[in-house]
């Protein structure tokens, strides 16, 4: 299937870092409970894609949103974490769950 | 709402990965090609399939097997969509009971 282009901006650039947003609105939501208002680094833009929280309710899923590879640091993310502090995890975000890390979270 | 699949960081919720591979039961291969038939199809898309899987109660999610959930959200989704009534899938059901002699 093609998809339409996206035209819009993409908000963050790699390197960037960012906060995921800390909501937790009903629904069909992709991101994961865990990362919720933690800070990482934008590693890849990966397109912009067809938004799934509307795509699982019969929508067409459209404008389509801006995806990224956000890494995290394990340390930041398990308060126990006893391994190397360059572990990292990577998870896929929508761009509207992200604000620049400098803003504080919702 | 944390769904029932969102364990990440919840040892409470997730307990060790069952490394074990997996035995296909027919029934399982069925469920399966349902699902690449209407997926394919884009009689629904993933993302609804998975909201459907992802809003089974917490209780039903955990006793369902893996292709038991795939079923169940196969039935609540045909009924959704409107291609089966909730009565026809249950009387279709007993009648399988009933040629099957009772056997689960």
């Amino acid at each position: 299937m093609t998809l339409p282009r996206h035209d819009g901006p993409f908000r963050f650039q790699d390197g960037a870092r960012v906060r995921v947003g800390t909501g937790d609105p009903p629904g069909h939501i992709r991101t994961p409970m865990y990362l919720r208002g933690k800070v990482g680094e934008v590693v890849r833009n990966c397109g912009a894609y067809r938004n799934p929280e509307r795509l699982a309710f019969g929508g067409d899923g459209l404008p389509l949103l801006p995806l990224y590879v956000v890494s995290f640091r394990q340390r930041d993310l398990w308060p126990d974490y006893a391994g190397p502090a360059s572990d990292t995890l990577t998870a896929d975000l929508y761009e509207h769950w992200l604000v620049p890390a400098d803003v504080a979270g919702e | 709402m944390t769904g029932p699949h969102d364990v990440g960081g919840r040892p409470d919720a997730a307990g060790p990965v069952d490394r074990s591979e997996h035995v296909f039961a027919d029934w399982e291969t069925r469920v399966d090609a349902i699902q690449r038939l209407c997926g394919g199809a884009r009689f629904w898309r993933l993302d609804e399939f998975r909201r459907t899987i992802e809003s089974m109660s917490p209780e039903d999610y955990v006793s369902y097997s893996y292709y038991q959930r795939w079923v169940k959200a196969q039935a609540t989704l045909l009924v959704e969509k409107g291609l089966l009534s909730a009565d026809e899938i249950a009387e279709r059901l007993e009648r399988l009971r009933g040629e099957m002699g009772g056997a689960e």
